[in-house]
């Protein structure tokens, strides 16, 4: 697979540590909602870094990265501070064939992110109203505070057929109705579709997150071939 | 001229790691990330075999029976796809090839089957002659199920996600049939001294 120059088209400021990076992809070959992509960065004296990032965009919409600023990063610290509609970034994809969903795939979809994972939720999110299709899909995404919630504005916006249920599990502002812990087996039973539904079940965020809600999910009767996931680990993998 | 991202400088997070031992475009973790396709199976040992299928023959070991045999520690350095890498991690594990000494075969590949449906495919040559274990321990520890526990395959010499994790066998093959993520794009090899990521790498 090969590199390629792209062109910073915008960028965004998500939340105060995460920004998204549209690109020009003179070459991209078009991707699927779910996969991802590397980024590699160079230095004058020929250091290099290289890291993955999930893809925010919806199939036919131009690529876009959304990354979280790790404050003892590399390559974040770079991307979310650093680098500015105009410059160029070196990168590759797209990448991946498992996590991915689009309406050829079924559904009802449950989504569950825990902070940043909601990123390649997004883009099938995005790619489900893009493509028109009315198969039902419910989010359950877990964030520290309100403030912390990336992508607020447009899911609040979720169109007919998508439910968006936060939990935010470290502070929640003044009347916040919404639920307020991390997500545990009872909150996946009311928020999950029930297992008799046949759900695609799509787990993203840290390790220790994916591990309590996919277990949770096979608890509560879904097949494990129907629980993708994605994790990033201690490090900041991704 | 290569292209170089206008105002980075890297941090080079490395600096006590021996550039030698860390293969191109990897950095050294000190932490132990967990990357899978899905749940974490969770067999009870009762009811886990480990086997070597061979066209119709099968050769199984119990846990009991696994646990029986001679195993070996393997301090060793392991790279995966995404990147980190992680020196001198210390393993005990059952050989390969004390496993392959109960069968006949002269196949030229394998194909490892795991908990889960996961599979990777590898050429005989390189799980073989001290090259590669069935790990049950990691760091003095019983292997931690998210890890890959109660077993996985260790291939050090190879990306990570050869290195599967849940395994409950080994399929000699007479034809390089593409394991789970090779499927997907990944190498089907995964040298990561030769930069082996991708298909096409």
């Amino acid at each position: 697979m090969n590199w390629e120059v792209a062109t910073v088209d915008d960028v965004v400021d998500e939340t105060a540590r995460v920004r998204t990076i549209v690109l020009d992809v003179p070459e991209w070959p078009g991707h699927r909602a779910g996969q991802h992509l590397d980024v590699r960065l160079t230095a004058e004296d020929g250091y290099r870094a290289e890291r993955e990032y999930s893809i925010a965009s919806a199939p036919g919409e131009p690529v876009a990265i959304t990354v979280e600023r790790l404050e003892d990063g590399e390559v974040s610290p770079y991307l979310t501070q650093e680098l500015r509609a105009g410059d160029g970034l070196e990168l590759r994809g797209p990448i991946g064939g498992h996590f991915v969903w689009g309406p050829e795939n079924g559904g009802p979809v449950l989504l569950v992110a825990g902070g940043s994972g909601v990123v390649p939720l997004r883009a099938m999110l995005r790619h489900r109203l893009r493509s028109g299709t009315d198969l039902p899909v419910r989010l359950l995404y877990s964030s520290r505070t309100l403030d912390d919630v990336i992508y607020r504005e447009e899911l609040d916006q979720a169109s007919d057929g998508v439910a968006v249920v936060y939990t935010l599990t470290r502070e929640q502002p003044p009347g916040w109705t919404g639920h307020a812990r991390r997500v545990d087996p009872e909150l996946l039973e009311e928020v999950a579709w029930p297992p008799e539904d046949d759900a695609r079940a799509f787990v993203c965020g840290p390790t220790s997150f994916v591990e309590t809600v996919a277990d949770g999910l096979v608890e509560l009767g879904y097949p494990p071939v129907r629980v993708k996931t994605e994790r990033f680990g201690a490090t900041g993998v991704k | 001229m290569s292209f170089i991202s206008r105002g980075f400088r890297g941090r080079r997070r490395d600096p006590d790691a021996d550039p030698s031992r860390v293969p191109p475009g990897q950095y050294v973790t000190e932490g132990f990330p967990v990357l899978s396709a899905g749940p974490t199976p969770h067999t009870p040992l009762d009811e886990w075999t480990f086997s070597i299928v061979n066209g119709d023959e099968r050769k199984s070991w119990t846990w009991e029976e696994f646990r029986a045999l001679p195993s070996e520690t393997a301090t060793v350095d392991v790279h995966c796809v995404t990147r980190w890498s992680k020196l001198d991690t210390i393993w005990e594990g059952v050989s390969v090839d004390t496993l392959l000494e109960e069968v006949e075969y002269d196949a030229p590949y394998v194909l490892a089957f795991c908990d889960g449906g996961y599979t990777t495919n590898l050429p005989i040559e390189d799980v073989t002659d001290g090259k590669a274990w069935v790990a049950f321990a990691y760091d003095g520890e019983p292997l931690d199920p998210e890890h890959g526990g109660p077993a996985r395959l260790l291939v050090p010499h190879l990306y990570f996600w050869k290195s599967a994790k849940w395994v409950r066998g080994l399929e000699l093959r007479d034809e390089n049939e593409p394991g789970f993520w090779e499927t997907y794009g990944y190498h089907i090899y995964g040298d990561p001294w030769r930069e082996q990521r991708y298909s096409g790498d």
